[in-house]
């Protein structure tokens, strides 16, 4: 059990801000994301597209933005908890118990939900054959790639993913690519490489087609494709992959008792607070009157809301307001020697 | 000025007067038209506005699709040929009469 201040659930640019904020006031945070990485939406959807306002920053990518927060952060030496997702809350004596998938645990007083429009998933296949394989042979990402040996793997999408893992699997399985449309959006190069393999007949590449039916009788046998003018085929498979993308779920933050509009949380415009006590809402997955999903309105949320766990975290003290220019005692916190 | 009717899955019809200027997404957000989700605002980084044209005649009439807008179309729920991401269709005058359908679900 890991006793701390506040729990941040989200590593986007306004969690991490609000991070800032509470290092800044002297409070102890730990931050959990479901990405692997830190930046959220920044680093997933839009790592190399430049941001024009950030205030005093003309133009930066996602990418550069995420690297000078985290950089902003540093000094506060606070843990993060990727590829791990908070699934249970529960409160005692007027502290949150805080459950991860990963079966981690914290105690705190207050937590701060700076999740966007949720966490990333992988999205499915909209067949409901495929749910019944789903984790065992109909698979949305590889874990270890040696079960595929000398198997017929039929792979769905475009992107990347699809275009590496075919190119990948295709030295010791029989692959299939499935896409639906003529063009790719993954690297160029991956393009080149499949169409050759096409050509020589080391990949069977399918366009304009997409997944109508899995088959199979206890374990997967085939894979139905449809064209959009109606054509059907058949393909053997024993594994189906898809490489559709990463979607954004609620998940279980609409199961905690919070007041949800949508998909997002009215909060109290004074300190971010939802209707429980405690937990905090900012950034994109906060609604109130005269709301803007920007990134400069979620640094705002998360510097109240920093003040607002502050009351909770420690009730004995009043908070003082202090300027990082003037303040002795932040500067020590900074680790700024003058 | 453009009046746009959007179909749910479930086949319940909604119909919305739409300033020019505004997106077809915009057009059914403020007017609380379920079935489009744009989770990301309109940046054409999620595929959760995700809309079909039917209309043939209509589908042509479109302005033609952006770089980006199929690829972000292969990540939406159901793609089809006739697929648009309704963030991306920009209301004028022209599109008065436009019918979009939505698909089963866009996440």
């Amino acid at each position: 059990m890991i006793k701390t201040d506040v729990v941040i659930i989200g590593a986007g640019p306004t969690g991490l801000f609000c991070a800032h904020q509470l290092g800044i006031i002297g409070l102890k945070c730990e931050i959990v994301d479901n990405l692997d990485k830190i930046g959220g939406q920044c680093i997933e959807l839009y790592p190399d597209k430049p941001i024009y306002d950030i205030p005093a920053v003309p133009k930066c990518t996602g990418e550069e933005l995420t690297n000078n927060l985290i950089e902003q952060i540093k000094p506060f030496n606070f843990n993060f908890h990727l590829s791990d997702k908070v699934q249970e809350l529960k409160n005692e004596n007027n502290k949150w118990l805080v459950k991860t998938l990963n079966g981690k645990e914290f105690e705190t007083p207050s937590i701060v939900i700076a999740g966007g429009v949720g966490s990333f998933e992988p999205r499915k296949f909209p067949t409901k054959s495929a749910e019944k394989y789903d984790g065992k042979s109909v698979l949305y990402s590889i874990k270890d790639k040696t079960i595929f040996k000398d198997k017929s793997v039929a792979i769905f999408g475009g992107g990347d993913s699809a275009l590496d893992w075919a190119l990948e699997l295709s030295n010791s399985s029989k692959v299939t690519l499935i896409h639906r449309r003529d063009e790719f959006r993954g690297a160029p190069a991956s393009v080149q490489k499949i169409k050759e393999l096409s050509d020589n007949k080391t990949i069977n590449l399918i366009t304009k087609y997409s997944i109508k039916d899995v088959k199979g009788n206890g374990s997967l046998e085939s894979v139905e494709i449809k064209s959009d003018t109606g054509d059907i085929k058949v393909i053997k498979a024993d594994y189906v992959l898809g490489f559709f993308g990463l979607i954004m779920q609620l998940g279980p933050i609409a199961e905690w008792g919070l007041n949800l509009d949508k998909k997002t949380i009215p909060v109290n415009t004074e300190n971010f607070e939802t209707n429980k006590k405690g937990i905090f809402a900012i950034g994109d997955i906060c609604t109130y009157p005269g709301k803007l999903k920007l990134i400069l309105s979620g640094f705002h949320e998360g510097a109240l809301a920093a003040r607002g766990c502050f009351k909770y975290a420690r009730p004995d003290e009043k908070y003082r307001f202090e300027f990082t220019t003037a303040s002795s005692t932040i500067k020590d916190r900074l680790g700024v020697k003058e | 000025m453009a009046k746009i009717k959007y179909i749910e899955f479930n086949g319940t019809e909604h119909e919305a007067d739409v300033a020019n200027g505004l997106s077809v997404m915009e057009g059914a957000i403020q007017n609380d038209i379920p079935g489009i989700d744009a989770d990301c605002g309109g940046g054409m980084s999620c595929a959760t506005c995700h809309v079909y044209i039917n209309d043939d005649e209509w589908f042509k009439k479109l302005p033609e699709k952006e770089m980006g807008e199929d690829d972000m179309l292969d990540q939406a729920f159901e793609p089809k040929s006739n697929s648009r991401l309704s963030c991306q269709l920009i209301v004028s005058d022209d599109l008065d009469g436009l019918t979009v359908h939505m698909p089963e679900k866009q996440v």
